[in-house]
């Protein structure tokens, strides 16, 4: 089983979001950036798919050089190689392109990708990567066994859950419940520091797309608290003032 | 030029969130000076395929084919933007819901169109510029996306965007789409639906509690809270690790994201975690017997105090409150 994880590198949960050059770039500045969650519980999965010599994990990263600690991460988790497009993404079509070069002729089983990503919580590299590629995606996956030639996956619906048996190679987004977040041994880091990771220069894409501008939300007014002993005004409230109920 | 919608059914029937999908759509035809025409997939009876009339859809295109039973988004990617380039449309909608988070970007791709996920607004058209608000950050900002391709194709974000009832009528057409066997290799083997709950992602109200409530055996009246208001449950997300409620109840950052209009949230901290899918609830309302959780710092409206207290007394309230109004 030949796995590929797609992984993205994203600013960590807790970061302040801050807008420069009149709120059209992200600022980075003091940012930490991480693994993204989604992205690192795929290749958990991909790496007890392919526990024992049973195949072998690729990660691949669209991005500049800033996000070889991730890339490295990913090694020190448990992946065999590495693979890095030299470029600093546009949009999510242009990603998929990328990927999609790499891997249309390197003959994956399958190809793994976050739900999402949390930056830009888009969904759209996995999907867009399985249309380029010609193969099934599917997303919101909770669940991923092989059963033969077949992947069986458990996907999230609205209030419920469906069951799928796909064949192989195709593209599943991960989402929590596929596998245990795993974390680096001290092998697993040393290790990491010597896997192959090849740097490729990424094709010529049309972009689609392009953020112009960024807005932080109002700030919710002050909160109104009530007494605990008058829930009465709460339902009053939520009906005379908030016109929810 | 035209602008086509998507309309997703849940076993033959439109939720909400089509309907809003549709008012979205028309609305765009309309700063287009064109018209709507709506793609149903699967056996959905007549009378509820002219309810889309009443929202702005001017014809319905409708597939019901047995190949298209059941949903594979390969597929429905495929007949979708089939539908796209018979009616020449430059602008395709779809409800950003999972199922359109799956075909939104197959039907990007197939139609070279740009895409916006998640739009939570009406498209911008200034000076022949084409731009749409989405979320970023998981909430914790707006971003503006310009398509500067031809086509387009948006995903509507459920709850952000008014029902319009236009009054109209659609014509429907059956139409006929290729179904590629290639696209049809995935096997739904089961589908596990709770249909006697309100679904989470589409709900208008809910209702969510955190591990202040100390254990499963206590969540009857969260349920029952929410049954008087006809809210989904929700819950943080250790209380769904230590399956005290189903992992599909859990909302945050690795859970769902939702924009209610109301979110009351029980014995829940407010991490930020939490709070990344759940912030663009249009009013919350934080019960916490901790008058330094943080979560009150991002609500409307707060009840300091014990939950088992609290809780069981509101819903006497609103039990009258009900049978008053
Ligand atoms: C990578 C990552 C991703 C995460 N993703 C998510 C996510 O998607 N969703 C999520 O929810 N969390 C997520 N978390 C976890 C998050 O950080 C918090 O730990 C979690 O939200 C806390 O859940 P809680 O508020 O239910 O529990 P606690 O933090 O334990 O809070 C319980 C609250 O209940 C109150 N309380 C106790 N007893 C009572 C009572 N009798 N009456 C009233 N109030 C009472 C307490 O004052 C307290 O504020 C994530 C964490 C990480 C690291
Ligand atoms: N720059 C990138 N390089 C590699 N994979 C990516 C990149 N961006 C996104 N992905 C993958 O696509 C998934 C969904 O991302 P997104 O479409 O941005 O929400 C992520 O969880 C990653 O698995």
């Amino acid at each position: 089983m030949k796995i590929l994880v797609c992984i993205s590198n994203v600013p960590d949960t807790t970061t302040k979001i801050t807008f420069s050059d009149n709120d059209t770039q992200f600022n980075q500045n003091g940012v930490q950036f991480i693994l993204n969650p989604y992205d690192e519980i795929a290749l958990a999965r991909a790496i007890e798919l392919t526990d024992n010599g049973a195949g072998t994990v690729t990660v691949i990263h669209v991005g500049d050089a800033s996000a070889e600690p991730t890339i490295r991460k990913a090694l020190a988790i448990g992946a065999h190689d590495a693979v890095r497009v030299n470029a600093v993404p546009t949009d999510a079509f242009f990603v998929a392109t990328q990927i999609a070069a790499y891997a249309k002729d390197q003959n994956f089983d399958l190809i793994l990708a976050g739900r999402e990503s949390i930056d830009y919580n888009g969904a759209k590299v996995p999907a867009m990567l399985a249309e380029i590629l010609d193969i099934p995606s599917v997303s919101i996956i909770k669940k991923l066994n092989i059963e033969g030639n077949m992947g069986v996956v458990e996907r999230e619906i609205e209030g419920g859950k469906e069951v799928l048996a796909i064949p192989f190679p195709f593209v599943a987004g991960t989402a929590e419940g596929v596998a245990e977040w795993k974390i680096p041994n001290m092998r697993g880091i040393m290790s990491a520091r010597t896997k192959p990771l090849q740097v490729l220069e990424p094709i010529e894409v049309q972009t689609s797309s392009k953020i112009v501008k960024f807005e932080t939300p109002a700030p919710r007014g002050q909160v109104t608290l009530i007494d605990a002993a008058e829930p009465q005004k709460l339902v009053d409230l939520l009906h005379a003032e908030a016109k929810v109920i | 030029m035209s602008v086509l919608v998507y309309v997703e059914n849940a076993e033959g029937k439109f939720k909400k969130s089509i309907f809003e999908a549709v008012s979205y759509a028309k609305a765009i035809a309309d700063q287009l000076n064109t018209s709507l025409t709506a793609v149903s997939i699967g056996n959905v009876a007549q009378d509820e395929l002219q309810k889309l009339g009443n929202y702005g859809a001017a014809k319905i295109l409708n597939v019901n084919q047995d190949a298209l039973k059941s949903f594979i988004n390969q597929a429905y990617a495929s007949v979708i933007a089939e539908a796209a380039e018979k009616i020449a449309a430059s602008v395709v909608v779809l409800s950003n819901s999972f199922s359109g988070k799956g075909l939104a970007p197959r039907i990007a791709v197939k139609l070279n169109a740009g895409l916006v996920d998640g739009a939570i607004s009406l498209p911008e058209l200034n000076d022949g510029k084409f731009i749409v608000k989405k979320t970023a950050f998981s909430n914790k900002a707006f971003a503006y996306v310009e398509l500067h391709a031809d086509k387009k194709v948006i995903s509507l974000t459920p709850n952000s965007y008014k029902i319009v009832e236009a009054g109209g009528q659609a014509a429907i057409e059956d139409f006929a789409a290729t179904v590629k066997p290639t696209d049809l290799t995935a096997l739904i083997k089961d589908i596990v639906r709770a249909t006697d709950k309100v679904s989470l992602p589409d709900a208008e109200l809910v209702v969510s509690a955190g591990r202040g409530l100390k254990g499963p055996e206590n969540w009857g009246m969260v349920e029952e809270l929410a049954n008087l208001l006809g809210a989904a449950t929700a819950c943080s997300k250790p209380v769904s690790d230590a399956d005290w409620r189903p992992h599909s109840e859990h909302v945050g950052q690795t859970g769902i994201a939702i924009s209610p209009n109301l979110y009351i949230a029980i014995g829940i901290s407010g991490a930020i975690q939490h709070l990344a899918g759940v912030s663009s609830s249009k009013v919350i309302v934080v019960i916490n017997k901790d008058p330094e959780a943080p979560f009150f710092k991002v609500a409307d409206y707060g009840i300091v105090g014990d939950a088992f207290e609290i809780v069981p007394k509101l819903i006497e309230e609103l039990k009258s409150f009900k049978a008053n109004n």
